[in-house]
């Protein structure tokens, strides 16, 4: 009994589950102190996520990039990298997608393909100098990826700012071509027949006219599972790892480390910039803006990686909680005045406590040997 | 020309001292064999904390003081995790960068009703040299706040408990084999600790030299990266402290390089001046640095009695 009940907590998803549970508890207890209604505050939150079909909708379109940059974190991780710089692969990557989604306009099925990989191109590029001068000069792969977070930052500012791209009148560019947009029915959805359609179907009307109803997510998690793929089930993939577990082990089987190094960061890399450039095709208003400080698109990236535990495939699942949870926030900051910042304190107790449960099957272990040896 | 190059040291001084304070934190936690990325989170509930006991009380120092305490708190936090539950200590650290800026985003909404900018200090922390009051003419544009010296302070005490005491041994051995300085009867816990609350109240002291010495106020870009540039000049001056208090200076002689360049009639846009910092930083890392190696057991938990 002692044994199965143990060998239950010592499965990650359980342990996600407790993590998650003292994440609410300790959100609760903080809206309890500052006076607002735990209770209802929850059901604000679970309202806001399952109420209509529209917010289900919008949670899956908004995970989209925190889904990917998660992958490229957890990707680096696994070969023992820290890929702090999603971030500004992210920035990058949408603003070379933007300016080469306004200069060109070709069919979408070459324009499509154009600005996301460009964009995919923006990430690798970052992601790769990153690796580059950590294998060739040894500097460590946080300081630079920092510094190109600010370096991104501030050339996005420079090209929605610049004469060519900026939009009169806003804190922006141009929107890219709608050949580029990677929406579903996106022509047929304000056409008179869809139209038509929608009216006598409310239920698709609040899916596909109400949102942004792209492909997006279904990159994702066909990203994701492609990645586990190559991770898990390839020999590449193989060496990566032993590289993160032990480079000098590595080293002594023949695995090229620092090749590797530059390898990964450039798959992470274009993973983030994926990210982004989706998010530009994908979703309005189509072009970059000026960023006064990070839109977190790739921190968050980060958290929802910790969360999965560096698993490409939890971090869909991370990705849309991590999503439902913002969403949730905004909404209950609207409706009960609570600040939306108790989602952040949320997802911060939440990484904390996945730092504390990854002992739990530690703990497990010895209780289970102490009886075996008894 | 004198006086752009007072201005200049100004600014560079300025910048460099939550940054040195910040960074310097960093130093004593890893050298003790805890990683500590979650500088940024501990800054930002210093600043809160400077700014709103700064405004509520009066009393700069008061508010300077509490600043620490906030920063010590978090990290107590952290030290609990990475310490005591042998947690990974940079899930740990993420964690703080999420709860301290959340935390204090909250708590200035909470006391300021619903504003995440809190109302101005009435007292500022003093300044050393202040260049309304200068009696020599020649001198204008030279302007220094206390926390510049006490900045400096942080690095040269540092810096003597580090390579000139018995302490400072023990703790930089622990960051390379705690199980060495187990054996002489130091308990590792009790000292790593200790290193990660010092580390975390000068975290937050920085915070509170943003909010109570350079801006008056908390706002929510009021702490926007600096922990991370605390992180990556922690790297660069290779965990030794004179060599940090350097990454720092450059960081802040660029930012001065920044602004009075963009006072002037340059041609060049200021989001690309902007840049110079950052890509300043990678050539002298290119160019002079390179190759740096962190604590032996820095991440790595201790744990008593292992083989």
């Amino acid at each position: 009994m002692t044994k199965s009940i143990a060998n239950f907590l010592k499965k990650p998803f359980i342990c996600t589950c407790i993590a998650v549970f003292f994440g609410c508890l300790v959100a609760c207890l903080i809206l309890l102190i500052t006076g607002y209604s735990p209770a209802m505050s929850l059901a604000v939150m679970f309202n806001a996520i399952f109420s209509r079909p529209k917010f289900i909708v919008n949670i899956i379109l908004k995970s989209t990039p925190i889904i990917l940059t998660g992958i490229s974190v957890a990707f680096a991780f696994k070969s023992g990298l820290f890929n702090i710089g999603s971030e500004g692969q992210y920035i990058f990557s949408t603003v070379i997608s933007t300016i080469v989604g306004i200069v060109f306009d070709f069919h979408p099925i070459i324009q499509i393909p154009l600005v996301v990989f460009s964009g995919v191109f923006a990430g690798a590029l970052l992601g790769g100098i990153v690796g580059f001068l950590k294998a060739k000069f040894g500097i460590h792969e946080v300081i630079t990826s920092i510094m190109f977070n600010w370096i991104a930052l501030y050339f996005c500012n420079f090209i929605a700012n610049s004469q060519m791209f900026h939009k009169p009148e806003s804190d922006g560019t141009y929107s890219i071509n709608p050949s580029g947009f990677t929406l579903l029915m996106y022509d047929w959805k304000f056409s008179d027949d869809g139209v038509r359609f929608f009216k006598q179907n409310p239920f698709w009307g609040d899916i596909i006219l109400k949102t942004d109803f792209n492909v997006n997510f279904l990159v994702a998690v066909f990203a994701s599972i492609l990645m586990w793929v190559f991770v898990y089930r390839t020999r590449k993939g193989y060496e990566l790892r032993v590289t993160g577990l032990n480079p000098i082990a590595a080293e002594n089987a023949g695995i090229n480390v620092n090749k590797n190094i530059i390898y990964t960061m450039i798959i992470a890399g274009a993973l983030s910039g994926l990210a982004g450039s989706l998010s530009i095709t994908g979703t309005s208003s189509h072009n970059v803006h000026v960023l006064s400080t990070f839109e977190n698109n790739g921190f968050n990236g980060l958290s929802v990686a910790l969360i999965a535990g560096s698993s490409p495939i939890g971090c869909i699942f991370a990705g849309l909680m991590f999503s439902a949870f913002i969403y949730a926030g905004q909404t209950l900051q609207f409706k009960t005045g609570a600040p939306s910042e108790i989602v952040n304190i949320m997802i911060g107790v939440i990484v904390f406590f996945v730092a504390l449960v990854k002992i739990i099957p530690i703990i497990v272990n010895r209780f289970l040997e102490k009886r075996g040896n008894a | 020309m004198l006086s752009t190059l007072l201005i200049a040291l100004s600014i560079t001084l300025m910048y460099s001292a939550p940054l040195t304070l910040a960074a310097i934190g960093g130093v004593i936690s890893e050298r003790s064999g805890v990683v500590n990325i979650g500088i940024e989170g501990m800054m930002s509930i210093g600043a809160l904390a400077g700014a709103t006991v700064g405004y509520f009380t009066h009393s700069a120092w008061l508010g300077f003081l509490c600043a620490g305490l906030a920063g010590g708190l978090l990290a107590l936090l952290h030290a609990v995790a990475s310490i005591t539950f042998r947690a990974d200590q940079t899930v740990s650290g993420i964690a703080i960068n999420l709860i301290g800026p959340g935390l204090s985003m909250f708590l200035a909404r909470y006391f300021f009703n619903g504003a995440t900018t809190t109302l101005p200090v009435p007292n500022k922390l003093p300044k050393v040299i202040d260049q309304q009051n200068l009696k020599v003419t020649m001198f204008r544009g030279l302007n220094i706040d206390i926390t510049v010296l006490i900045a400096f302070l942080v690095v040269f005490v540092t810096w003597f408990v580090f390579y000139q005491t018995k302490w400072g041994l023990r703790i930089r051995a622990m960051g390379e084999h705690p199980a060495a300085v187990d054996t002489l009867g130091v308990s590792v816990y009790k000292s790593r600790y200790a290193c990660v609350i010092i580390s975390g109240i000068l975290a937050g002291l920085g915070g509170g030299t943003v909010t109570l010495a350079i801006i008056s106020q908390f706002t929510p870009t009021a702490i926007s990266g600096q922990g991370f540039i605390a992180l990556a000049a922690v790297i660069f001056g290779k965990w030794r402290p004179f060599g940090t208090y350097f990454a720092c200076l450059l960081f802040g002689f660029s930012q001065a390089l920044v602004i009075i360049l963009g006072d002037g009639n340059v041609v060049i846009p200021s989001t690309l001046l902007a840049m110079i910092p950052y890509i300043l930083t990678i050539i002298v890392l290119i160019i002079f640095v390179g190759r740096s190696s962190a604590p032996k057991a820095s991440g790595v938990p201790y744990e008593k009695g292992i083989r």
